[in-house]
């Protein structure tokens, strides 16, 4: 079997996480995700099925897009090749398929760009590269620009700062304008657009769900740490992914933001409308359907009168409400401007960390010796506190504030060098499973490297899809699935809850601080 | 003859070269960013991007984080060719400003450097496996053509000598718009034949890179989209249209 190839033992000679491969063409060639149903791709206005015209409506969409978009247009004509980005991606370090480089995923679609829109491929192809758009060539954009988790770690190395997600969203936008949705992608959306959360999640079975965790919560504190649900006139919004709902570890974090919002005295609440902070449209590159989503997410805002839109722990999700929020579905004049806006849930328990509004017992924690998984999108496409790099030091400082024992990994391997779980960018379905093991590989030695220095047994993440991501693969490489945590878990864990009297009051009254 | 084909193209080349360049900025600035993506952790201000944008022109800066072999080499040729383009100006100028009298030695170096920094970079390109695997004939020939303008110019200064008083008095008449005799030195000639090219091909080849850097929307955008709200006009109609109907 491949896992036992790249199966790491403990105490096994020295791991380098980013050792480069040798080169294997084709070894991923064979890999595509399934084919989006016909429904799932009308539903979010592309063709049911491959269309007869695709060719014309093809390269008609490259050009829509190189006139929309400066990033795509410039990064498909600037790159030297000269080669920095090639041992940067996760995939290519798993793999060894010339294909997952970064420079070679973007030439398949920059080869067919240079034919029908440069001067030097239209005249002189087999200079530059230039390839005429074949069905061939479609199914190659299918197959490898599903083996992109658009993490963007390439273009912290390039010279020019070329985004291959930014490459990769438009060759899937263009892909879809054909009628060659994929399956897990929009199947999803399709999901959230309806029903307003990616799991289909429908507010009866939402409530059934809060109210059972709230039991939990009683049983295990002695106290009433509420779940709100469509609470109208709380001050804050959660939008959290909806995995928190159900999924492990992603409960465990969800219990965390309860029990800070509840030692806070925080009046809260979660829409069953906006029941997702995940959006899938970006995966996708859909300006349209990515908006749309966001728009479910003002438009809960605004019914239900909050003062404050805070996120769950989300990797992707806290990008687009990070850096994009704003652009899609602001201005959001309507919110209490004193709070960044959107917060990320993070950002929230830090702050009342600061101002020592937070008792933690850290021995409750001593279990686990923890390092921390930075994930790809937050790290990159996102920040925290309004400081340079808060997206790296806020959730240490939260997880030192209640671990006695955290370790980092390999200086190369975490922060803005980050390896992605191998699971992001719409890639976390089961027939990509082989790419998703091999995937995770450099970041599966990292996390080796301090287990064999340091005796670190479990990491902790702040995004949805990390969790399940690892959750799933890490038994491959010699861990249990559940030695992946979220941040808010070791939270929940430690903090001290004050005792029920002095809480109830605090809790009927909304105003905070 | 010669002289007039020579002056000619230089005009020509020129020509395409300052108008090529001008319509890809402009395109470059026209086409909107729709969406906010710097490459995070990004500067909080705009003087913040300007040094961020500043660091990678002067020093290369994420190249330098991703691989120093090729910063090393690519540094060098870099810094040659401003040095050596700089050490040119005295055939454009009748007199001669000091601070180029001072950088002439330094650029004759500075060919040498070219030359070892180029070659450095094609053998890299033909036994790296994975270089190998991306690039096409235009990658090796963009670098063979600036080895022949490198190995031309050196030529004629150690090899064989041209009448370089008429070569200046053939540039500073083509300011004038006047074509004068250019010297039929074999080696003049493909130095100069091959800077045309290079000039000619510049706007619509990769050499784009040195423009197109400043346009990079993962370099050049501030981390401040939860304080300004960025919109793309295509965006904005987008949301006028919906309100209207």
């Amino acid at each position: 079997m491949v896992e036992l190839d790249i199966k790491h033992k403990r105490g096994s000679e020295p791991l380098d996480p980013l050792a480069i491969p040798k080169i294997a063409c084709g070894a991923m060639a064979d890999l595509k995700p399934y084919p989006a149903h016909a429904q799932h791709n009308t539903d979010l206005g592309f063709p049911a099925e491959l269309i007869d015209n695709w060719k014309e409506v093809a390269i008609a969409k490259i050009g829509e897009l190189a006139k929309k978009n400066r990033a795509f247009k410039v990064y498909l004509d600037i790159c030297v090749k000269c080669g920095a980005c090639t041992d940067k991606c996760h995939y290519f370090l798993g793999t060894g398929d010339p294909k997952n480089m970064p420079v070679a995923r973007q030439d398949l679609l920059r080869s067919v760009y240079r034919r029908y829109f440069t001067f030097a491929g239209k005249y002189f192809p087999w200079l530059v590269g230039a390839k005429d758009l074949t069905k061939e060539i479609l199914d190659e954009w299918y197959t490898y620009f599903h083996q992109c988790s658009q993490c963007r770690r390439c273009s912290v190395f390039c010279p020019y700062g070329i985004d291959t997600a930014e490459i990769s969203m438009a060759a899937r936008e263009v892909l879809n304008s054909v009628g060659m949705g994929q399956k897990y992608c929009n199947e999803i959306i399709a999901k959230a657009e309806k029903i307003g959360n990616n799991l289909g999640l429908n507010p009866k079975a939402l409530r059934a769900t809060l109210e059972d965790l709230e039991e939990d919560l009683e049983d295990e504190t002695g106290q009433k740490v509420r779940l709100p649900l469509d609470e109208k006139g709380a001050d804050i919004l959660l939008i959290t992914p909806s995995a928190d709902f159900f999924a492990e570890p992603h409960i465990d974090g969800l219990l965390g933001y309860a029990k800070v919002f509840h030692q806070a005295g925080a009046s809260w609440t979660i829409s069953s409308y906006a029941s997702e902070a995940a959006n899938f449209g970006m995966f996708i590159g859909s300006y349209e359907n990515m908006r749309e989503l966001s728009l479910r997410i003002r438009k809960a805002a605004l019914d239900l009168g909050v003062k404050r839109i805070i996120f769950g722990e989300c990797g992707h999700a806290w990008r687009v409400a990070y850096s994009f929020l704003n652009t899609l579905a602001g201005p959001f004049d309507f919110l209490d401007q004193n709070y960044p806006i959107p917060q990320h849930i993070i950002e929230y328990t830090h702050d009342l960390i600061q101002k020592g509004e937070l008792k933690f017992d850290k021995s409750k924690n001593d279990e686990f010796r923890v390092t921390f998984h930075d994930s790809c999108n937050v790290a990159r496409g996102s920040g925290m506190g309004g400081i340079k790099g808060g997206q790296f030091t806020l959730p240490r400082e939260v997880l030192k504030a209640c671990c006695n024992h955290y370790f980092d990994m390999d200086r190369d391997t975490i922060k803005e060098s980050t390896l992605c779980c191998a699971g992001g960018g719409g890639l976390l379905t089961d027939e990509l499973m082989d790419l998703r093991i091999k995937g995770a590989s450099p970041r599966m030695k990292a996390l080796r490297q301090v287990s064999n220095e340091n005796g670190v047994t479990h990491m902790a993440a702040i995004c949805a899809i990390c969790k399940t991501q690892f959750s799933k693969i890490m038994p491959k490489y010699d861990y249990e699935m559940d030695d992946v945590l979220s941040v808010h878990q070791l939270v929940s864990n430690a903090i001290i809850l004050d005792e029920p009297e002095q809480n109830d009051t605090k809790n009927e009254d909304s105003v905070e601080k | 003859m010669l002289s007039i084909i020579y002056g000619v193209l230089f005009y020509l080349a020129t020509f395409l070269l300052v108008f090529g360049l001008a319509m890809k900025i402009w395109l470059y600035a026209k086409t909107p960013a729709p969406l906010k993506i710097p490459t995070m952790p990004a500067p909080l201000t705009k003087t913040g991007v300007g040094f961020r944008l500043f660091r990678e022109v002067a020093f290369f800066e994420s190249l330098f984080k991703s691989n120093k072999w090729i910063w090393l080499f690519g540094y060098i040729f870099h810094v040659a060719l401003l040095l050596v383009l700089l050490r040119h100006f005295r055939y454009f100028q009748t007199d001669v400003w000091w601070w180029i009298k001072i950088i002439q030695p330094f650029g004759i170096y500075a060919g040498f450097a070219m030359l070892l920094a180029l070659g450095a970079l094609f053998l890299r390109r033909i036994i790296l496996q994975r270089i190998r695997y991306i690039s096409s004939p235009s990658d090796y020939l963009m670098l063979l053509l600036l080895l022949g303008i490198a190995g031309s110019g050196l030529a004629i200064k150690f090899v064989s000598n041209t009448d370089i008083i008429a070569v200046k008095s053939f540039m500073l008449g083509l300011l004038r718009f006047q074509i004068g005799d250019l010297p039929t030195h074999p080696a003049l000639l493909v130095h100069l034949g091959l800077v045309i090219i290079l000039m000619i091909i510049f706007p619509i080849s990769k050499l784009l890179h040195g423009v197109g850097v400043f346009f990079s929307p993962t370099r050049n955008q501030p981390d401040d989209s939860r304080n300004k709200r960025h919109l793309a006009a295509w965006a904005k109609e987008l949301e006028e249209d919906e309100k209207n109907g």
